[in-house]
């Protein structure tokens, strides 16, 4: 007999906490759904689009009724639950239905606050909450000319834009002196409401309503002094109140909503809460976001896993009004220790308001110009350090660097056939539809559907921006970004448990923190398999299976499924013997192109797997060793001449280009670790977008950190000035360490840096001498181990040899 | 009914891993899991003709090199949301030894 689990309300967060549950455990229930609307679970977000005319109620159905079918769930709508016998576990209805459960879901929403004015209860006097109170505002559309709108934040916005579209003459009426401020500070408040009233709405501030007047039906209104407008239909918008009716008589403990604990149970252990209608940790939520990540954790309780717990959501806004582009997130207020950076440019209609302290973003405001405000909320959310890129934080994520794949149009302007992910080959078009057909609501769930942003990740902020102006309201919550989807702890805190708990194996690690599968998956076991070895060089045995193709094979996968083969060129320096044996290889193993590539090397490509090894001993036999150009690994060291034949260089740049390369050769990093020595500030070894670039002057070294050329084209950052290659070499391998040791697995060293800021790496390798050399050391004790020739280790292991052929041909 | 063709001994798979059985209509993937499960799949991923074979085995399932899809090893079938079917094949193990059936479904 499986047990009975009742729903309290279908809206979006009951409804989403269903699915999530269907997910994971489809069959643990019997589920029964009572929804006190006669509709099935619809997107309320949506509604001042379907006043506005732009979409119509079947846009937003989000679940229909054949969903409810099709999942086994008892669909009761149009029935309003008036009664919960706790005692007995049975469910009342207003019209006598009686379900009853053995877990409860409350989700009852929230209802709008009905200032009780005289005459608030007048035909005609309604909030703005649900598909009714749209169909009144558009009957009255039909018949009347004034509206009045009291409230003017988001949802009282809103209203009046879609009255006006429908046709009435709306005005606007607002206790406080500028609009929206919550969200706004007065000076954007100002702006909206200037761009509003070009638009045509008419706005009394500071203007407080003393009563509705009219006999049955409302016909006008009194302001406090005495003025009165006419009106034929009012939305009372002054925000939104906790629907915890039933939770209270039912005698649940309430506060401000219903109080729920961190897995959303109230203090009846069978009853639990999700939506607008809880409170947890003191705070109640109005936003889709925090909604739908307390229905994940619900329903992972209900589902018995017991694991996954709801700490709380920092939100940010966005105004669905067409033509207003406005963000706002966090605190934007501030006190005696945060400092603002502006921007306002009055006649372009822009305003920009970015609050911080101490170096992290507390909160943003922008008007005008949105395009950055995903990013700002990233920052935010993630508790980024800006120092490094303060100056020019203000000018946009396309600014950082000097320039790249960043310069994005509003993703509202964008047409639909136009391109969003260049890897996927994604137009804003398909993942509008996506969004709307299949209800999607994070950039998770985008890009599981569309693959947009799901490779590279350089159109992220756009395909947010696209979900933000496609779903109406989008904000995401803190992000405690989980590993993988095995477990819930972050690539931190795996780190430190692997080295503060010993954890030497890949099967200890999954113990202690507790993995959800067996053997993992393809993205955490090669991240554990490198923090392993990273932690315990000696100790760890490494996982050939833990890791890519390209490390398994010592070789670049193609997608003709053949490798392509790079041996290492020390600092870019060649020889006739070395090439001729290249060129011998290339005509006894029909390689298919030869090519040189960015770092100075030679690529030989359409090389099949079981020639391999002999591939290998061809070239180990002419002195030539792996180029690693496969690995998440040191790469290769590019150089110019220098003062050996260059007429301007100052040091002997290629022979400290070699000497980097034979010190940090075979070892692994988080991703791929280029290098470069330019011999003089001409740097026409390209220094300033690698990894770790010298830059020789006259007076010696200047070691250059955190660049790269690929998606985001990223300056380094300067980190020292040094005098002998001795401490060139020293920073350098100090600067591996301290990215091995920190980096999270596949993040490169620009963001890294820009995550934990320059300024960190800085004291870690600049100001503390003896940090550095014991970095360093330690570089040096992991190389003792890592710093040898893969291709001719496999060639000696004459038994593996067979692993590179088909076990058997048949036929 | 085929017939079982041997293939060869289950300790030259890797755990966590796969070796090929080439045939003359193209390869087919030999995958066993950690738990000496062993699955065949046609070596060629329903999205790019990535070679499965040498992509990350996990649970019963395996990563494709190319561009990471997921594909069940017991059915062939992509992870949702991504579409597509890879041919599966029958084996069997005796004694320490693989087997393996031709006619695909």
């Amino acid at each position: 007999m499986k047990e009975k689990l009742v729903l309290i309300g279908n809206g979006m967060a009951g409804v989403r906490t269903l699915e999530e549950l269907l997910k994971l455990a489809p069959d643990a229930y019997d589920i029964t759904v009572f929804g006190a609307e006669p509709h099935v679970n619809y997107n309320r977000i949506l509604l001042s689009p379907v006043l506005a005319g732009e979409k119509t109620i079947s846009d937003i159905v989000l679940n229909d009724r054949e969903w409810y079918a099709s999942n086994g769930i008892t669909l009761h709508t149009g029935k309003k639950v008036v009664d919960v016998n706790r005692a007995r576990r049975e469910v009342i209805a207003e019209d006598g239905t009686i379900a009853p459960y053995d877990r409860l879901l409350i989700a009852t929403g929230s209802t709008p606050f009905i200032i009780p004015v005289p005459g608030h209860e007048l035909e005609g006097v309604i909030g703005f909450r649900d598909i009714q109170d749209v169909d009144t505002m558009l009957d009255a559309a039909k018949h009347g000319r004034h509206a009045v709108v009291i409230g003017g934040g988001l949802l009282g916005l809103e209203a009046a834009n879609g009255l006006q579209i429908q046709g009435m003459d709306v005005t606007v009426v607002h206790l406080m002196d500028t609009l929206m401020e919550r969200q706004l500070d007065p000076e954007s408040g100002r702006m909206l409401q200037k761009s509003l009233e070009e638009k045509g709405l008419k706005f009394l501030m500071a203007t407080q309503t003393e009563a509705i007047l009219g006999k049955e039906h409302v016909e006008a209104v009194r302001f406090k002094d005495g003025p009165e407008i006419p009106a034929d239909i009012v939305v009372m918008a002054a925000g939104i109140r906790p629907n915890i009716e039933l939770g209270k008589k039912i005698g649940l403990h309430c506060e401000r909503g219903i109080v729920v604990n961190d897995t959303m149970q109230t203090f009846d252990p069978r009853v639990y809460a999700v939506g607008e209608c809880v409170q947890h940790r003191g705070m109640t939520y109005g936003l889709v976001a925090p909604l739908f990540e307390q229905a994940k954790v619900c329903a992972n309780h209900l589902a018995r896993y017991g694991i996954g717990r709801y700490a709380g959501s920092v939100t940010s806004t966005k105004l669905k009004v067409t033509g207003v582009d406005l963000f706002s997130a966090g605190d934007f207020v501030g006190d005696a220790d945060s400092e603002e950076i502006v921007l306002k440019d009055a006649s372009l209609g822009v305003y920009k308001k970015i609050l911080l302290k101490e170096n992290k973003i507390q909160g943003a405001v922008m008007y005008g110009d949105t395009v950055d405000g995903a990013w700002y909320f990233q920052l935010m959310r993630d508790g980024t350090d800006v120092s490094g890129f303060r100056d020019s934080l203000m000018f946009g994520q396309a600014h950082l660097g000097d320039s790249g794949h960043g310069g994005q149009n509003a993703a509202a302007t964008m047409g639909d056939e136009m391109e969003v992910c260049g890897c996927n080959g994604v137009c804003k078009g398909e993942i509008v539809k996506a969004i709307t057909t299949k209800g999607l609501f994070t950039i998770e769930e985008v890009r599981a559907h569309t693959k947009a942003s799901a490779s590279c990740g350089s159109c992220t902020g756009l395909v947010e921006q696209i979900l933000a102006s496609t779903v109406g309201d989008y904000s995401a919550t803190p992000k405690k970004k989980a590993l993988c989807g095995c477990c819930e702890y972050t690539h931190d805190e795996v780190r430190k448990g692997i080295v503060e708990h010993r954890l030497t194996s890949h099967q200890a690690v999954r113990e202690f923190f507790e993995w959800e599968t067996p053997d993992g998956c393809a993205s955490c076991r090669p991240a554990l398999n490198f923090y392993l070895l990273a932690a315990w060089p000696r100790e760890f045995q490494d996982d050939p299976q833990s890791r890519f193709i390209n490390e398994r094979a010592h070789a670049n996968i193609q997608k003709d499924g053949t490798y392509s083969v790079v041996p290492r060129m020390w600092g870019g320096i060649t020889t006739p013997h070395e090439l001729r044996a290249i060129a011998d290889v290339a005509d006894k193993y029909a390689v298919k192109t030869v090519k040189v590539t960015g770092g100075q090397r030679i690529d030989l490509f359409g090389i099949k797997k079981e020639d391999l090894p002999d591939v290998w001993a061809d070239l180990n036999a002419a002195g030539m060793v792996s180029g690693h150009a496969y690995g998440k690994s040191l790469r290769t060291v590019k150089t110019c001449v220098g003062s050996e034949w260059c007429r301007f260089g100052t040091q002997d740049s290629t022979g400290l280009g070699i000497q980097l390369e034979q010190m940090t050769w075979g070892s692994w990093t988080p991703h791929k670790f280029k290098m470069a020595v330019s011999g003089c500030p001409r740097n026409c070894a390209e220094a300033t977008i690698k990894d770790f670039g010298v830059v020789c002057v006259d007076s010696g070294y200047e070691l250059h950190v955190g660049g790269n050329g690929g998606i985001h084209v990223r300056a380094t950052d300067l980190l020292a000035r040094v005098a002998t290659e001795e401490e060139a070499k020293e920073y350098c391998g100090a600067f591996m360490q301290l990215y091995r040791e920190e980096g999270h697995y596949l993040e490169r060293t620009a963001p890294w840096i820009e995550r934990v800021g320059l300024n960190y790496v800085r004291e870690r390798i600049v100001d503390d001498g003896e940090g550095r050399k014991s970095l360093y050391q330690r570089f040096l004790e992991s190389q003792a181990v890592f710093q040898y020739d893969p291709w001719a280790k496999e060639v000696a292991a004459s038994d593996r040899r067979r692993a590179y052929f088909p076990i058997k041909q048949v036929g | 009914m085929s017939d079982w063709i041997e293939i060869g001994s289950l300790d030259e798979i890797p755990r966590q891993g796969a070796r090929v059985v080439k045939t003359g209509s193209g390869n087919i993937g030999i995958f066993r899991t950690l738990d000496d499960e062993v699955f065949a799949l046609r070596d060629h991923c329903p999205h790019k003709g990535g070679p499965l074979s040498q992509g990350i085995v996990h649970g019963a399932r395996v990563t494709c090199p190319l561009h990471n899809w997921n594909i069940e090893l017991a059915t062939g079938q992509a992870v949702a949301p991504d579409e597509g079917c890879a041919a599966r094949f029958e084996t069997k193990v005796e004694g320490g030894t693989v087997y393996l059936q031709l006619s695909g479904d």
